[in-house]
């Protein structure tokens, strides 16, 4: 009861805020996109604000037209309807119009697209492998360790995790870095995303795809599984914490003194492809 | 022999089956469209129960009712599949397209009665199934887009998912021969006089359907077929582990599954076509432009099937042809829409409840295409793939969309199909009411999917507590007004006024509006004259 409460508290804060917060989770009644922590993120950002124009644009247009049509045309104040069923030059302009409009969705879409698509020179590179119900992390160019990641339950939250969005080991990643991300799955569908960073790609089993980011500050970042994967899909979170170059190389000396090694036992997933760096 | 069965009934002429026979047997375009219309106010009922359970559930963060989560999963595939085959094509094609299509090209019934039968038949054994599939073995939590591997044996042992498999075979099937069906009696049985392109844009819309269910199914009855015999017999068409490949079936699914969704929302911009140029009394406004709209999103409806999979790992070449391919259809839907206006410009315009659901119609339609025309984008589209914001924008154009073209339909024929006009009043109070309360419902959906929300999931980060709330109390609403819209068809039935032929006045041109309310049990059985009623170009 009091959580419900709580929950609907901050309506005014939130609505007056939104927008300022550097938000790397969701917000209570925000609006748009999380806060752009990523390059790829603040050219999507950048472009659907002009989608955005566009597409008010267009709804206001249409549904004013059809405000002006219902006062001005109706049975009372035009009681003779006109014959009229052509106009080529409307016509035409109701066609070409769109199209120029189009173009002008298209050349911005296709660059974004191909920016997003992989990293050129990428710095480091990642695993990410999707189970039923959490995802595990490989480090191949840190010592090629590996871990779980499990959503934090809700009895054992501490204070300032996220309910469900929570987890166990983050994958820690240095900031400024252009990351190559392989993923893949070991049963069913999953999808890795994280909204602040934009990065959102399938894991599917029997293939690798690859997607890259590159994070512009430290904080923490959650997603959540993005296909439905089965009983638990709403509970394996993804959580990033983004840190200094320097505390991840303290960070990945640890990790490898703490987690396993991806090639130790049977873990081997996916060695190939990754092999070279 | 479809021939036969018309020429052996004129010793029966006004005989009418009476009892069960006349339902289980009939070979009556009027009575298969009744029971297809019944067979979706079942459907309608039961699918938006099961949301109405969903939006329940997430009405405040944590779990409130559902907590088997297998259950949650089943809940929104089986409220997906029935709202799909079992609400909106048995209402639009089945019940609409079967009552008032050869009315309108004045053709005396379809071309093939028995199997006009059976196509019914076929449907509701499918509804059956589906059922069945939900109640047994843990049900279906595939979603409705069935994807392997959970959709295999090993994530969904028990019978469950064979059974859901089993029921969109016999509901494709029931699919394409109903399209043989119209195809055929459209094609061959139109009043003489009545080319093509003097068709009513209704028929036009029945008749692209039906080519769309004509091209589609098959594809989706092997890509099932292929799911069954991976599941029961050892193959592994979509296993990776056995040389197979699980995106191959979402090529296959969505080749069928991005026609279908044309294949729901034709019908009803046909239904539209009709009702706003009766209402403004004129006609329709580039009448050639508007059928050959219909007839090219159709075609582009079949090459742009992977924009519902641009982070399954497409190559970016392939992306990029998708986006241009999907763009494109933004053209000729845009024509409809301006020709819809335009055919109001100037024209008398009165605001029956019929030509409220139209107007919402065409307003929800545009807000709904336009998050498409972002959606289409491969670079935004990876931002709210699988979020609310996808939720959002197809409900807009299905759930407000297709759904609003339902009841306009219903308000502007039911007064021919029961001789009974609905009550006036309460049919506006029963559009305001769906028109807010569904923006209510979806419009903050947009929101929550910008901000990362992910579809299916029975609870969501406390976040997004807040326009989760607005969503449920507008399910709440609409709830209400599903209610009301009962007691407006119970109404209809007792207290309706019977109506004349033509209640609508000049603007109604068409052939339906030509013979007595209710129609009769045969109609047409002498061709009609056809005249100029649709202007030749």
């Amino acid at each position: 009861m009091i959580k419900r409460l709580r929950v609907l508290a901050p309506l005014i804060a939130a609505c007056a805020a939104a927008g300022s917060a550097l938000a790397a989770a969701p917000e209570p009644w925000r609006l748009g996109f999380q806060a752009a922590a990523s390059p790829v993120m603040e050219r999507i950002s950048e472009f659907h604000n002009l989608l955005l124009v566009i597409i008010t644009g267009i709804t206001v247009f249409v549904l004013g037209l059809m405000v002006y049509v219902a006062l001005r045309f109706n049975e009372k104040s035009n009681p003779v309807p006109s014959k009229t069923t052509h106009n080529t030059v409307l016509e035409v302009l109701w066609t070409a119009v769109p199209v120029v409009i189009l173009m002008v969705i298209a050349v911005p879409s296709f660059k974004l697209l191909y920016f997003m698509d992989r990293a050129q020179n990428a710095e480091m590179t990642i695993k990410v492998i999707g189970h039923q119900w959490y995802w595990s992390y490989e480090y191949p160019d840190h010592g090629n360790f590996t871990f779980d990641s499990l959503m934090v339950p809700d009895d054992e939250l501490k204070d300032g995790q996220p309910r469900l969005l929570a987890v166990d080991n983050k994958v820690v990643l240095p900031i400024d870095t252009d990351i190559r991300i392989l993923l893949t799955s070991d049963d069913v569908l999953h999808a890795w995303a994280v909204p602040a960073l934009i990065t959102k790609l399938d894991a599917v089993p029997g293939r690798i795809n690859e997607t890259w980011m590159r994070i512009n500050r430290e904080g923490t970042y959650y997603g959540q599984c993005s296909e439905l994967c089965g009983v638990n899909h709403g509970f394996m979170p993804v959580a990033v914490e983004a840190v200094s170059k320097e505390t991840f190389q303290a960070w990945v000396k640890t990790a490898n003194k703490e987690f396993a090694r991806a090639d130790s036992d049977a873990l081997q997933v996916a060695e190939t492809g990754t092999g070279a760096r | 022999m479809a021939y036969g069965a018309s020429a052996t009934a004129h010793d029966a002429h006004e005989h009418i089956p009476t009892g069960w026979r006349r339902w289980l047997y009939s070979t009556n375009h009027k009575d298969i469209g009744t029971m297809y219309m019944v067979l979706a106010m079942i459907g309608g009922v039961v699918g938006g129960a099961m949301s109405w359970f969903i939006r329940l559930e997430l009405a405040v963060p944590g779990i409130q009712y559902i907590d088997d989560f297998q259950f949650y999963n089943v809940l929104v595939t089986a409220h997906g599949l029935i709202m799909v085959f079992f609400v909106v094509m048995p209402a639009l094609i089945g019940g609409f397209g079967n009552w008032i299509v050869p009315l309108m090209i004045g053709a005396p019934d379809m071309a093939f009665p028995r199997m006009n039968n059976i196509s019914f038949w076929l449907l509701a054994a499918a509804l059956i199934l589906l059922v069945t599939a939900a109640l047994i073995g843990g049900g279906p939590g595939t979603g409705w887009t069935v994807y392997p591997p959970l959709s295999n044996a090993e994530y969904h042992p028990g019978p469950a998912v064979d059974f859901a498999i089993l029921s969109l075979h016999l509901a494709g099937a029931s699919s394409l021969l109903g399209a043989i069906n119209f195809i055929t009696t459209i094609l061959n049985m139109r009043a003489p006089g009545m080319t093509l392109h003097r068709m009513p844009l209704f028929v036009w819309s029945i008749l692209v359907t039906a080519f769309l269910l004509l091209l589609a199914m098959p594809v989706l009855a092997g890509a099932l077929t292929m799911l069954l015999t991976d599941r029961n017999f050892g193959t592994s068409f979509f296993d990776a582990a056995g040389g197979g490949d699980p995106i191959l079936w979402q090529h296959l699914f969505w080749f069928f599954g991005h026609p279908e969704v044309y294949i729901m929302i034709l019908p009803g911009f046909g239904v539209i076509s009709q009702v706003v140029s009766t209402f403004s009394r004129k006609p329709v406004f580039g009448y050639l432009g508007m059928a050959y709209a219909m007839v090219s999103i159709g075609v582009i409806g079949f090459i742009v099937w992977a924009h519902h999979m641009y982070t399954v790992g497409l190559d970016v070449d392939t992306r990029a042809y998708f986006v241009a391919a999907t763009l494109v259809i933004a053209v000729p839907t845009g024509i409809k829409i301006f020709s819809w206006i335009a055919t109001m410009w100037g024209g008398s315009i009165r605001f029956d409840t019929p030509m409220l659901w139209a107007m919402g119609f065409i307003a929800l339609f545009v807000v709904g295409g336009v998050t498409g025309l972002v959606l289409a984008n491969a670079g935004v589209n990876t931002a709210v793939h699988d979020t609310y914001y996808v939720v959002a924008h197809f409900h807009y154009v299905l759930s407000l969309g297709a759904v609003f073209s339902i009841f306009t339909a219903f308000y502007y024929w039911i007064g021919k199909m029961t001789g009974r006009q609905y009550p006036e009043t309460l049919g506006r109070i029963h559009f305001w009411l769906t028109f807010v309360s569904v923006n209510l419902l979806f419009f903050p959906m947009h929101f929550l999917g910008l901000q990362g929300m992910p579809r299916r999931i029975p609870d969501y980060a406390d976040a997004y507590a807040g326009w989760n709330l607005v969503s449920s109390f507008g399910a709440l609403l609409t709830a209400l007004a599903t209610v009301l819209f009962f007691y407006i068809v119970y109404r209809t039935f007792t207290a309706g006024e019977k109506v004349a032929a033509n209640p609508w006045g000049e603007g109604a041109t068409t052939l339906e509006w030509t013979v007595e309310s209710p129609a009769p049990f045969h109609t047409h059985e002498e061709i009609p004259a056809m005249g100029r009623r649709q202007p030749a170009e």
